[in-house]
């Protein structure tokens, strides 16, 4: 994605008093915090370089060296202290805050609500844009647990879980090495290392019914890697079973939630999709929960399951006695 | 490639900044080398006009005075050091912590670099965070909706916009003229609230049911919205304003789990050893008959009966959706009213 020179200009009059108050900073680390390659980086050092005071004599040109691979700058009165935050900058902000402040047991409150107050103060007309723009962070996870779960991954503690999985229907016992608590598509997430599975493993913390802190070590081996999410939680694997359904219109949010590999569009309005799923009793569930919206196409013992279950459903009905 | 221009700009505000007293047109074209290159005046005035534009748009306080005797009938240009600098809003460590997880909302979304930037300027305030609390914690938001800058732009410029729109229920697509309140990311997806200038309603789209660029189609500032919008209200079933009901259901033993954890009550039956007998609350029938019907024979309904009734009915469309097999024809076997009033959200 190429930038325009507006949003450069914008990077580099923020990079410059931040370079400022952190002389000496790693190449590697200032990069990061402004989100960019070294390489692009060191390009806008070699700018800030020529860039400075008319006249443009050396003595009034920015000094700027990287040579040992720590940053230093200088010269750079006019530009030292930072521009206002920008409408987009003070909503991002703004926005986030609000966000946190909404989600029980996160992070310090009392911070953001302090935090909060002054930014709004500061940011005047951009506040009340940030009203137009809304993030609802998921607040079902209970308190108790959102603040285990930051305890244990901040001191490095091992957790106990008492995890529910809904598809088998079963609460489960496992120790987990935390590794961050995230929140991804509109859900909160304890990622760790699980003794049970012996792999890296997501969990939801509104299945967590409870989380305990154990008193002793919780790093996780070094050979857990953070999943990289960018694509949302339901990565398939290869391996995974290929099943085609056929989703009358509602249930086409289907595809808005789950990878699907294939789409077809048939009469009616009706999709055909393919999609994988390492576990068919997840899958079994959603197609009964779509109530007649979406059929099973292949694999056929996948559509004899959820027939039979629907029929076992009802003719347990059938005896079961309706009360007073 | 914009190394050139980016120079200019720069060279620009800190001349601009550096100077007390305004400076002329033809100062600045001495001031800036990039201006002086510039050989015809035409080219160099088109340009200035250019420039001054995009400091603007940066929020850059540009100074113009013409009054100044100095300058008779001449404009003269500077920015003010105190109008242009953030001031010192004096934040705590644990606030500049909490700001720096407030940017991580956006780390994968399409206001991250304004969110760096931000924070930046506020680091640069000379505050060292202390988020020693808030190691490992990644409260993110994606946009990975086309649509999203587009329209959070038309929300904050308040201007009028046209797109292709899928509907869900009916999967129509079909052209939406829509007067933009709020963007709104609730459980994960992005959606515009608005007022729908061809129904003259409000009206909830769903982000990634936009099929088509979107295009301005009015002024800035040309409608007011609402003073009242929640959007979450109307994304959302925040409103919840359904009374509360209690449902009675049998469940086996060991199963149920989740609804168990929501049990008010549970209590082994005394007719029938094979179920427990749980009391649960709700407030949406259609969204607990979904999540009842998923457990298939391990949980029924006793009570209410318009519950049970709804579940019933749900268990007979999937065996008639899915007992004629084979090919797209067997669709006809299934019931009419067949459409079921999915809660979206709700996996």
């Amino acid at each position: 994605m190429s930038e325009s020179a507006t949003e450069r200009l914008a990077r580099l009059l923020a990079m410059v008093p931040w370079l400022l108050q952190h002389q000496g900073a790693p190449l590697d680390e200032v990069a990061a915090e402004f989100g960019i390659a070294e390489r692009q980086l060191v390009k806008d050092l070699e700018l800030l370089f020529v860039c400075g005071l008319p006249g443009h004599m050396p003595d009034d040109l920015i000094e700027a060296d990287w040579e040992s691979g720590k940053v230093y700058l200088g010269n750079a009165d006019a530009i030292a202290r930072p521009l206002r935050l920008g409408i987009d900058e003070a909503l991002a902000l703004i926005v986030g805050l609000r966000a946190l402040a909404e989600v029980p047991g996160l992070g310090d409150r009392d911070a953001v609500v302090r935090a909060l107050a002054k930014l709004e103060g500061a940011a005047g007309a951009a506040a009340a844009v940030a009203d137009s723009v809304h993030v609802d962070l998921d607040r079902t996870p209970d308190r108790e647990v959102v603040n285990a779960c930051e305890d244990a991954v901040r001191r490095r503690r091992r957790l106990h879980l008492r995890y529910l999985v809904p598809h088998r229907d079963e609460t489960t016992d496992r120790d987990v090495d935390p590794m961050r608590v995230l929140h991804v598509d509109g859900r909160w997430y304890l990622e760790g290392w699980c003794h049970r599975a012996e792999a890296v493993r997501l969990f939801r913390l509104d299945r967590v019914v409870t989380a305990t802190v154990l008193e002793q070590d919780g790093t996780p081996p070094s050979s857990a890697r953070s999943r990289d999410l960018d694509a949302g939680v339901f990565a398939a694997g290869p391996d995974d079973l290929l099943v085609t359904l056929e989703l009358d219109a509602g249930a086409h949010w289907v595809v808005d939630y789950y990878p699907i590999e294939s789409t077809r569009e048939l009469d009616g309005g009706r999709l055909r999709v393919q999609l994988r799923t390492a576990d068919t009793a997840w899958l079994r569930q959603l197609v009964l929960r779509l109530s007649g919206a979406a059929r099973v196409v292949d694999p056929p013992e996948l559509a004899a399951t959820v027939v039979d279950v629907a029929q076992a459903a009802l003719d347990a009905y059938q005896v079961t006695p309706t009360q007073g | 490639m914009s190394s050139a221009k980016t120079e200019r700009l720069l060279n620009l505000v800190i001349c601009l900044l550096s100077t007390r007293r305004p400076l002329t047109k033809a100062q600045i074209r001495q001031a800036v080398p990039q201006y002086a290159e510039n050989t015809s005046t035409e080219a160099f005035d088109r340009m200035f006009e250019r420039d001054k534009d995009e400091l603007r748009e940066l929020g850059i306080p540009l100074e113009t005075t013409s009054e100044d005797a100095l300058f008779e009938d001449e404009v003269g240009y500077r920015v003010d050091r105190d109008a242009y600098a953030l001031p010192d809003i004096h934040l705590a460590p644990d606030e500049l912590a909490v700001l720096g997880l407030a940017s991580r909302v956006w780390q994968r979304a399409s206001l991250a670099g304004a969110a760096r930037r931000a924070l930046a300027k506020l680091s640069a305030l000379g505050v060292p965070p202390d988020d020693g609390s808030l190691i490992g914690l990644e409260p993110r938001v994606r946009t990975a909706e086309p649509a999203f800058d587009a329209l959070w732009t038309a929300v904050r410029d308040r201007v009028p916009v046209q797109f292709t729109y899928r509907t869900q229920s009916t999967g129509q697509v079909a052209q939406r003229t829509v007067e933009p309140w709020a963007v709104t990311s609730w459980r994960g997806r992005w959606y515009l609230t608005g007022l729908d200038r061809d129904r003259s309603a409000p009206r909830v789209f769903r982000l990634s049911r936009v099929e088509s660029d979107v295009r301005r189609v009015g002024q800035p500032g040309e409608y007011e919205v609402p003073a009242d919008h929640d959007p979450r209200v109307l994304v959302g079933d925040l409103s919840s304003d359904r009374p509360t009901r209690t449902t009675t259901l049998l469940v086996r033993p060991g199963a149920g789990q989740t609804l168990r954890r929501r049990a008010s009550r549970v209590t082994p039956t005394g007719d029938d050893e094979r179920h427990d007998e749980l009391v649960v609350e709700f407030d949406d029938p259609d969204y607990l008959a979904q999540e009842l019907v998923a457990y298939g024979p391990a949980v029924l309904v006793r009570e209410p009966e318009d519950l049970r009734t709804s579940v019933v009915r749900r268990l007979q469309k999937v065996l008639m959706s899915g007992s004629g097999n084979e090919g797209e024809g067997g669709h006809e076997a299934k019931g009419p009213g067949g459409r079921a009033a999915m809660t979206e959200g709700t996996p």
